[in-house]
């Protein structure tokens, strides 16, 4: 169990997870975007919620493909890589794993398969149906997800024995202290994803002229949400910063860039941390506002990282600069979502170029305030695995580096090659835009599966290679 | 005797042999990808398996989040003992699995090319699958409660002919999931490959069969070779063996007039009866000559709170597996363009 194959394991879990997380934050938000628009299409009957339901879906379905097989590569990396981590937190946290297969998995992926190919086999309202559970199914998976790794945030409803971890509750282990604000601030974040990629679309499609009714109301959906719930985001952040405080001040002290203890800490708006003099340089800050941020008497001490000896501090730089991008991006997110609320009700959404071109480069920020938060709460985390119980360099597997160098340089080219495509794939479908000509088939439960419901019917007597594509199909 | 540990070892053997049952085909159909006609044929055998293929492969999430949940020390042995197989077989699991979106957003060469990714993956899996089986069956170093041996324990002459194996294994399934599921000329050349994979799988099954009963002098022992004479429980035993290969001849038989079920429906006892033999070879071990279930359960109380999960759910999930199949009851035609 050298040091190598531990850093290299961390940096395949980090890569392999980061990647991951992609998609089913994308997708959480997508499924209850298509559940919502075929609800709409299913009472007002307008075939525009329609057309942009089955444009949506193509693109759910890549990004559905890419979280499955970058998800399976997670339930066995717990194995190869953390066998000593398995082996002592799994007795307490297994059950959320196995709910998580049990409650969401199966659902998702057995109805995602009635969502992408029933429309022509079920009825409109079990196809609505269908879509409504998948959207349950991703975000029951949220939920089980979050609470396992909120577990290792603030482990609670367990005890330690001769024979390991024991749980001696388990709704005090799946509801352990940092889990409902976290859960509530990452289906928010996965909402904002979404909103940040449909607006940035609609934008984009605006931008070319095609003013039709499919991009002009998928752009006020987006602008809707975002006035709305990214505010929200900035409640729900603030919340499981406190929580983090309460629980994990060490981290807390990272992201703020925290050295000394003291009542007086401020917010620091810029700085350079530097771990071996335990300071900030070009450090630009609020003075006075921690106790105010933390709701903590004026005279009370606010701990900073002189608290913690060197080897239980996370490492500051991430940490301190992934929480800055996130705070960033979602104060930009409520911005934006206040300007489109603001030029909305001035009537001129849909001639907003400005506003057009600024929601077209923020369709990925999402994805990087994702990320930059996972970050800040991972590497914030560190040096436990599960806080103050396990040690990271002590819960990686007895493989050699040689095996693991191998594994992640494979990782690496096999994500590089299906990350690309899929980014192709989805910017080439998105650049086409809901196409207004496009109707699903009658649904004929007679028909020979493998005609999906986004391709005209083939003609009888044509080549068989008729390669269906919604666009080329028609 | 029944205690929660044997139910769950019990639970999580179903649930790897519906994994082997579902999976199996549409990896199979990957096998036999190479095989088609043409870019058609090639549509007409995804389809056959495009809605389905999510649901099955959670079976091996189940599979392995089980084990992690409910025998946290057997996974934390086997993953680190396997990692060279398990990293492939994702690898190839990734490959094939976005090449269902992948191949048909595609065009021309691009197209040819997630085939072609769809094809290997689904061979680099299986046979990633054989070699996890494989060394499995043959046991792995344990000493103070972890995996003890080195990287390459696993990659012995036996697992490659387990690895061999379970490709044809896996073949048939998919050539008979084809006979069930298509029409035209595919299906003609789905009943010829069903014939030919039955006898293939039979000379395999054989193989494997004998080399398993000499990887371990136990096992030996448990089949009653050890003293080198037959007796009264070997006959019984023999009829296992006999079962399989009676199976497979009916296979043989019925294929060429089968455009039903039947046929996938039988290669699924051949797999049973394998499954079974090997499960009595190795019984009582979880971790072969290494750890039991109870050796290497969780805790009573999590494996009481799963239970209870698994008893509502499970039926729930195979009732909704059904619903699924049977919306996609319908055959695939030969001009079915999506996938």
């Amino acid at each position: 169990m050298d040091f190598d194959a531990l850093f290299l394991s961390r940096l395949q879990f980090g890569f392999t997870i980061a990647f991951h997380i992609l998609f089913p934050a994308f997708t959480i938000g997508l499924a209850s975007f298509l559940a919502v628009l075929e609800g709409l299409w299913l009472f007002t009957k307008r075939d525009a919620f329609q057309r942009l339901y089955l444009h949506w879906v193509k693109i759910f379905a890549i990004s559905f493909g890419l979280g499955v097989v970058s998800g399976v590569v997670m339930s066995y990396q717990f194995g190869t890589n953390w066998s000593v981590f398995s082996e002592i937190a799994f007795p307490v946290i297994g059950p959320l794993l196995a709910y998580e297969v049990l409650t969401a998995f199966f659902l998702e992926a057995s109805f995602l398969g009635v969502m992408l190919f029933g429309w022509r086999r079920v009825g409109p309202k079990l196809h609505f149906a269908a879509t409504v559970i998948v959207a349950v199914g991703t975000l029951g998976s949220a939920f089980w997800i979050l609470s396992a790794n909120s577990w290792m945030q603030t482990p609670a409803g367990f005890t330690q024995t001769s024979e390991g971890l024991v749980a001696t509750n388990f709704f005090d282990v799946i509801f352990n202290p940092s889990f409902p604000i976290r859960f509530v601030h990452m289906v928010i974040a996965a909402y904002l994803t979404t909103a940040l990629v449909v607006g940035g679309a609609s934008a984009f499609q605006l931008l070319r002229g095609r003013t039709n009714d499919e991009n002009r109301i998928s752009l006020r959906m987006a602008v809707l949400l975002l006035a709305i719930v990214a505010p929200l985001q900035l409640v729900a952040g603030h919340e499981s910063g406190a929580v983090a405080h309460e629980y994990q001040p060490a981290k807390v002290a990272a992201m703020e860039g925290w050295w000394e203890t003291r009542p007086d800490q401020g917010t620091i708006l810029f700085g350079w941390p530097d771990e071996e003099n335990e300071k900030n340089h070009f450090e630009i800050k609020i003075p006075n506002t921690g106790s105010l941020i933390f709701g903590t008497a004026v005279d009370e001490d606010l701990l900073g990282l002189d608290q913690f000896a060197r080897e239980d501090r996370p490492p500051v730089w991430p940490v301190f600069w992934s929480f800055r991008v996130m705070v960033g991006l979602g104060l930009a997110m409520i911005g934006l979502g206040w300007w489109g609320a603001f030029v909305w009700q001035r009537g001129r959404l849909d001639q907003a170029r400005w506003l057009h071109k600024a929601m077209v480069a923020f369709a990925p920020a999402g994805f990087i305030a994702i990320l930059a938060g996972w970050i800040a709460t991972e590497v914030g985390r560190q040096p436990y695995v599960i806080y103050g119980i396990l040690r990271t360099a002590d819960a990686v597997s007895p493989v050699t580096a040689g095996q693991v160098a191998t594994s992640l340089t494979v990782f690496l080219i096999a994500y590089a090659i299906i990350f690309t495509a899929g980014a192709i794939y989805t910017l080439r479908l998105i650049a086409l835009g809901p196409d207004p000509a496009e109707q699903p088939p009658p649904s004929d439960p007679q028909r020979p599966l493998g005609v999906p419901f986004g391709a005209a019917p083939p003609e009888p007597g044509a080549p068989g290679d008729t390669h269906r594509n919604g666009e080329s199909a028609q | 005797m029944m205690d929660l540990a044997t139910i769950w070892a019990g639970l999580l053997a179903l649930a790897v042999f519906i994994y082997v049952a579902l999976d199996g085909f549409d990896l199979g159909i990957g096998i036999l990808f190479p095989f088609a006609k043409d870019r058609a044929e090639r549509s007409q055998m995804m389809s056959a398996v495009a809605p389905v293929w999510d649901g099955n492969e959670t079976w091996l999430v189940l599979g392995g989040g089980g084990l992690l949940a409910t025998f946290p020390l057997a996974y934390a042995v086997l993953m680190p003992a396997l990692y060279g197989p398990i990293i492939l077989m994702l690898i190839g699991l990734i490959f094939r699995g976005v090449a269902f979106e992948f191949r048909h957003n595609a065009k021309g060469r691009w197209q040819s090319l997630w085939s072609v990714s769809f094809g290997a993956g689904s061979v680099v899996a299986t046979l990633a699958q054989g070699f996890v089986l494989g060394g499995f069956i043959q046991g792995v170093a344990f000493e103070n409660n972890a995996f003890a041996g080195g990287p390459w324990d696993w990659a012995t002459p036996f697992t490659l002919i387990v690895a061999l194996g379970l490709t044809a294994g896996y073949a048939l399934l998919g050539a008979a999931w084809l006979v069930y599921k298509t029409e035209g000329p595919l299906h003609a050349r789905a009943q010829k490959w069903t014939r030919l994979m039955a006898i293939v799988t039979g000379v395999a099954l054989a193989v494997v069969s004998l080399a398993t009963l000499y990887v371990d002098p136990r096992v030996t022992a448990r089949w009653g070779l050890a003293d080198g004479s037959l007796d009264g429980p070997d006959i019984v035993l023999g009829l296992l063996p006999l079962a399989a290969a009676g199976v497979l001849a009916a296979i043989h038989w019925a294929a060429p007039r089968s455009t039903g079920i039947g046929p996938y429906l039988l290669s699924l006892v051949v797999f049973a009866c394998g499954y079974l033999g090997l499960a009595f070879s190795l019984w009582p071990y979880m971790v072969p000559f290494a750890l039991t279930p109870q050796d290497a359960a969780a805790p009573d109380n999590a494996l009481q709170f799963m239970l209870v999960g698994a008893v509502i759910l499970l039926p729930m999930i195979l009732a909704y597996t059904f619903y699924s199949y049977w919306v996609f009851r319908a055959k695939v035609a030969p001009d079915a363009s999506y996938h």
